[in-house]
């Protein structure tokens, strides 16, 4: 699995397998939004009723929910809570942990229920955290010196200087 | 820590503003927010008490232009200042790729400083990184106060590696663009480092 401070990669092969998986999910627990985000708070993947959200917002306070709570289990001696809910009058939320870095986001209302959606969840975390331990060991291959073209290898200067003009 | 995604051509990096109570984090945020145009940024989220004390973060993700075919996208996260948040400051270090470091250079402040300094040393420890292995910048905040610190006296008391240093108003804006500049163009070099190697 990718160390806490090894860069995250994700490549179009695993991303469309991944985006595949939530789609599924979606149907198949009857639920309004999936998103997928890594645990410093950067959306890797989204679907469904995603319009009218933002996104990158919902992304960093979930990471923010699951590192506060994570550090409220460690202080009552309990590794993590892989699983927090949060139930509202319309909508609810279902946050889990998969593998050690992902976090995996479910947006579900009345037409699902709380069993559905845990039910469905146990299933696809394993698929997706096999996708990932995947992309940990490709990124890391990848990064060996000799192999692999980085678009970043290349960065001038000026590219840098650009960005500000 | 980046993340680098090919599917979506995305660079995304993490900047944390870090420093004492009412040092200015938030205020370089909000100067960053205003002065940004509405296509280049998302919004900004501040978890803060009633009085305005940031509780637990501020964040705000800025999209600043493309690099080589990469959109490059920062996400600027403040730390709560006040000494008794240490809890929370420690996990919004987690995954950071850059750090500022906004100091106060009034006079009455220089103790918490320091304080300050040395205690983003031990969260960093904590986590199996170092500030010398970090993109880091310097932000001497509060130019436009009476009472301040000379800046050299602060430059030796808290840079002694001399990274790049910035003295800064952010409340009128000075400086505050060219700290985020500096960081993010350390942060960047570190990404073509790391992809060199």
């Amino acid at each position: 699995m990718l160390g806490p401070q090894s860069t995250f990669v994700m490549y179009d092969e695993e991303f469309k397998r991944i985006n595949f998986l939530i789609e599924k999910l979606l149907r198949e627990s009857n639920s309004k939004v999936i998103f997928l985000v890594d645990k410093n708070g950067q959306l890797i993947a989204a679907t469904g009723e995603t319009e009218h959200l933002d996104t990158t917002s919902l992304a960093s306070l979930t990471a923010g929910n699951i590192a506060a709570t994570g550090g409220l289990a460690k202080l009552i001696g309990e590794k993590e809570f892989s699983i927090l809910f949060h139930e509202g009058e319309k909508d609810n939320l279902h946050i889990s942990i998969i593998g050690t870095r992902v976090i995996l986001v479910i947006i579900f209302d009345q037409r699902s229920s709380l069993g559905l959606v845990r039910l469905r969840v146990k299933k696809a975390s394993n698929e997706l955290a096999a996708i990932f331990d995947e992309l940990a060991k490709k990124a890391e291959s990848e990064t060996k010196p000799g192999q692999g073209e980085s678009p970043f290898a290349e960065i001038t200067d000026d590219d840098i200087d650009n960005l500000f003009s | 820590m980046s993340f680098i995604n090919y599917a979506s051509r995305e660079i995304n990096c993490k900047i944390v503003y870090y420093g004492p109570g009412l040092c200015g984090k938030t205020t370089n945020l909000q100067y960053i927010f205003n002065k940004t145009a509405e296509e280049a940024k998302g919004k900004m989220i501040s978890l803060a008490t009633e009085t305005e004390r940031t509780l637990f973060f501020d964040f705000l993700p800025l999209a600043l232009g493309e690099i080589r075919g990469f959109k490059v996208r920062f996400h600027l996260y403040t730390v709560p200042g006040q000494v008794f948040y240490d809890a929370s400051r420690k996990l919004i270090l987690k995954g950071v790729d850059g750090l500022v470091f906004v100091a106060d250079s009034q006079d009455e402040r220089l103790d918490a400083n320091i304080e300050s300094m040395e205690n983003l040393q031990d969260n960093l420890e904590e986590q199996g990184m170092k500030l010398e292995e970090l993109p880091f910048v310097m932000q001497y905040n509060k130019m436009d106060l009476p009472n301040l610190t000379p800046t050299e006296e602060l430059s030796k008391l808290l840079n002694p590696r001399k990274v790049p240093e910035f003295t800064a108003s952010a409340v009128t804006g000075d400086g505050v663009f060219e700290t985020l500049k500096a960081v993010a163009k350390l942060i960047l070099i570190d990404l073509k480092k790391g992809a060199g190697s």
